[in-house]
């Protein structure tokens, strides 16, 4: 499954950058993209964990911009 | 700007003025004294001019490090800043997180209205459609809207789906979709497509398909995921970064411990240390490189062409060899006749009038060329007793006399002489009470712009350009030696193009790319091969927004060589700032290393290199170069 969303208050294009690279690292990940320009998240995963992993995705971002949320819909 | 600039804005110019009180008592008090009176009241105007500029790095490095984030730009900042005041220049501490944070307003807003311009452009999603429910007329969202609806569309609203209009005219605004200004004239029949503004007329329209299969759906789904492709460059960086940053750690824990170890001057050296520090941050060029694509695939929108991501914006600059689908791509796919040749004693005029006339019952793309071309003519073709000859033609009555059209058997078999001819295209020849009374060439039409975008592309360093065809070798060559295109490759099937792009794909040279053009029609595993497949006409086509790289909304194929200027000039704004942003830091190491260098250019270094690549990046979006 992929799906993409928003990032509000990405402030930095290099938190960016460090996001992308922790997040594909996560276990389950297939591809993942974290753009500065859109401020957006997409993520590649597998179905059955999905979940899971965009809570560790979460994780990820906060802990390189705490500030950052990402909207999950 | 948003509050939250603003709101750094007013904390910028308060800690400025402090700092420039506190800049100008240091000079008249000329004071060398730290700990004096005097010393105390500067180091109060500079510590609240600290603390209000920077309260919010200090805060995020002891939260990031506390994360396990350590040589975040934060930790940079601080670090370099807490060290200038414990040395005892406080008014560069100061500076240094006062131009930080101008450094990053700007790139803020530069980022954000970069942004919200390319947005603005994107803006064509649809927020209803108006449908008829029980006698009223409601609003309704556009996704609940099923094919054979009928839907209406008022004058000034946007047309929420594709479909056919079954009631009313009016002229369409297509620039958010094409880019271009002209309006298109629609009418009952006519086919229209989601995210065009009506602008003069109502106009009732049958839904053709739902929602989620529309343009608009399409096209923003190809701009939402645009981003997800990155350019090899971008990645590039990212990598640099992360090697990068260690290294000038390493290179500034050095510089702090060993020439100490021998001068004996530590507080020198650190300060020396964290300079080359505040140089190192990477923030240019990761800022600087997605900008500039972004800009550069905004840019290309507003001519028309959509790019699905920012990698085939870098392969197309690098495009040399181009392979062009002819029906469609160089020809507008419809039949129209080209040539009138009259044999002696026999008009132009008089010969289209008994072709048409014999034709006119007949619904074939050929005779309708013909007929379509009488009537430009004014002429009013009009024939009695037609008959179809299978195999031959048509015979009729026209104007009394026996009139046979059909081709160069059919003359044979009448006793009419006809001559011998090369003409690329499909021969219609026509007979009069049994005499010869000439030809008519019907061949499909070459697109407006095709030769002077062949030969633009040329001009741009195209090696090679080559068009295919299904068609006869006759036709295919005809059209190719009109346009300006090198090679030729004729009576070929689909899965022959796809062959043919492999073989021209090892012939092409390195580094170079391969360029597919075609319609998205039948050649989409020839578009999916090609390094970058452009698909030309979207309007209305669906799979070819698919299959595509990158999609030319106007069906005009004078867009491409302006998408590879487009391309060639971003790529080239990527690689000034890369190379930019690299040599000014790494000679700001160097001077800070031998002792030349000092906080001031180290800050520039850091916030300036980016505030001038960031300007730089933006002229991306500037596309006058393109038209």
């Amino acid at each position: 499954m992929k799906k993409t969303f928003k990032l509000e208050d990405l402030d930095c294009a290099n938190c960016a950058a460090k996001m992308e690279t922790a997040i594909r690292k996560l276990d389950g990940v297939k591809s993942a993209t974290v753009s500065f320009m859109t401020q957006k998240l997409t993520i590649e995963a597998d179905d059955a964990e999905f979940d899971a992993i965009v809570k560790r995705a979460v994780d990820c971002i906060k802990k390189v911009e705490p500030d950052c949320t990402v909207i999950l819909k | 700007m948003s509050r939250k600039q603003r709101k750094m804005l007013y904390r910028i110019i308060a800690a400025a003025v402090l700092w420039g009180a506190g800049f100008l008592l240091k000079h008249i008090l000329n004071t060398e004294e730290r700990f004096g009176i005097e010393g105390i009241i500067l180091l109060a105007i500079f510590t609240a001019s600290y603390i209000i500029i920077g309260w919010d790095v200090l805060w995020k490095a002891v939260r990031n490090i506390s994360r396990g984030q350590v040589f975040d730009e934060n930790f940079l900042m601080s670090i370099a800043s807490i060290g200038a005041m414990i040395v005892g220049e406080y008014d560069e501490g100061c500076a240094v997180l006062l131009l930080y944070q101008v450094g990053e307003l700007f790139q803020s807003v530069a980022v954000g209205k970069s942004r919200k311009s390319i947005s603005d452009m994107m803006d064509i999603n649809p927020e209803f459609a108006n449908i008829e429910r029980d006698g009223e007329l409601v609003r309704v969202d556009p996704s609940e809207v099923s094919a054979g609806d009928i839907i209406t569309v008022k004058p000034g609203e946007r047309i929420p789906l594709d479909g056919e209009v079954i009631f009313g005219s009016s002229a369409l605004n297509t620039s958010a979709l094409t880019g271009e200004s002209a309006p298109r004239d629609v009418t009952v029949g006519d086919e229209v497509i989601s995210g065009c503004i009506n602008t003069d007329g109502l106009l009732r329209i049958k839904v053709s398909r739902p929602y989620s299969d529309s343009t608009v759906a399409k096209i923003l789904e190809l701009v939402e995921n645009s981003s997800e492709n990155k350019a090899k460059t971008e990645n590039f960086i990212t990598r640099f970064a992360r090697v990068y940053t260690p290294v000038v750690v390493i290179g500034a824990v050095l510089l702090a411990v060993v020439p100490s170890l021998f001068t004996g001057d530590w507080a020198g050296w650190i300060y020396k240390a964290l300079t080359f520090l505040v140089v190192s941050c990477p923030c240019a060029l990761v800022i600087s490189v997605p900008l500039s694509y972004f800009g550069g695939i905004g840019g290309a929108s507003k001519c028309g062409i959509m790019v699905k991501g920012a990698n085939y914006l870098e392969a197309l600059s690098r495009a040399q060899t181009y392979v062009f689908d002819k029906t469609g791509t160089i020809t507008k796919g419809s039949f129209a006749v080209s040539e009138i040749h009259p044999a002696v004693g026999v008009t132009e005029n008089s010969l289209l009038e008994m072709c048409a006339a014999a034709e006119s019952g007949s619904n074939h793309p050929i005779a309708l060329s013909i007929v379509n071309a009488a009537k430009q003519r004014g002429i009013t073709p009009a024939a009695e007793n037609a008959r179809e000859i299978a195999g031959f033609g048509v015979e009729a009555l026209v104007g009394g006399r026996e009139v046979a059209v059909g081709n160069a058997r059919f003359m044979e078999k009448l006793g009419a002489e006809c001559p011998e001819t090369e003409s690329g295209g499909t021969l219609v020849h026509c007979a009069a009470d049994g005499a010869y009374a000439g030809y008519i060439v019907i061949s499909d039409e070459i697109k407006d712009g095709a030769r002077s975008a062949i030969a633009g592309l040329k001009k741009l360093g195209a090696a090679k350009t080559v068009m295919l065809t299904g068609d006869r070798k006759a036709t295919g060559e005809a059209v190719a030696a009109a346009v300006g295109i090198d090679e030729c490759h004729t009576e070929l099937l689909p899965d022959g193009k796809v062959a043919l792009v492999e073989k021209l794909y090892s012939d092409k040279p390195e580094k170079s790319t391969l360029v597919f053009v075609g319609d998205g029609m039948n050649d989409a595993p020839a578009l999916a091969r090609a390094d970058v497949g452009i698909a030309m006409g979207a309007l209305g086509s669906g799979a070819a927004i698919e299959a595509a790289d990158i999609v030319l909304m106007n069906d005009n194929i004078e867009n491409l060589p302006a998408a590879v200027k487009i391309a060639r000039k971003t790529h080239a704004i990527v690689m000034e700032n890369i190379i930019f942003a690299i040599t000014v830091k790494v000679l700001i190491m160097a001077l800070t290393a031998v002792g030349i260098g000092n906080m001031w250019a180290a800050v520039f270094a850091d916030v300036g290199v980016a505030v001038i690549a960031i300007f730089n990046a933006m002229r991306a979006m500037n596309i006058r170069h393109a038209q």
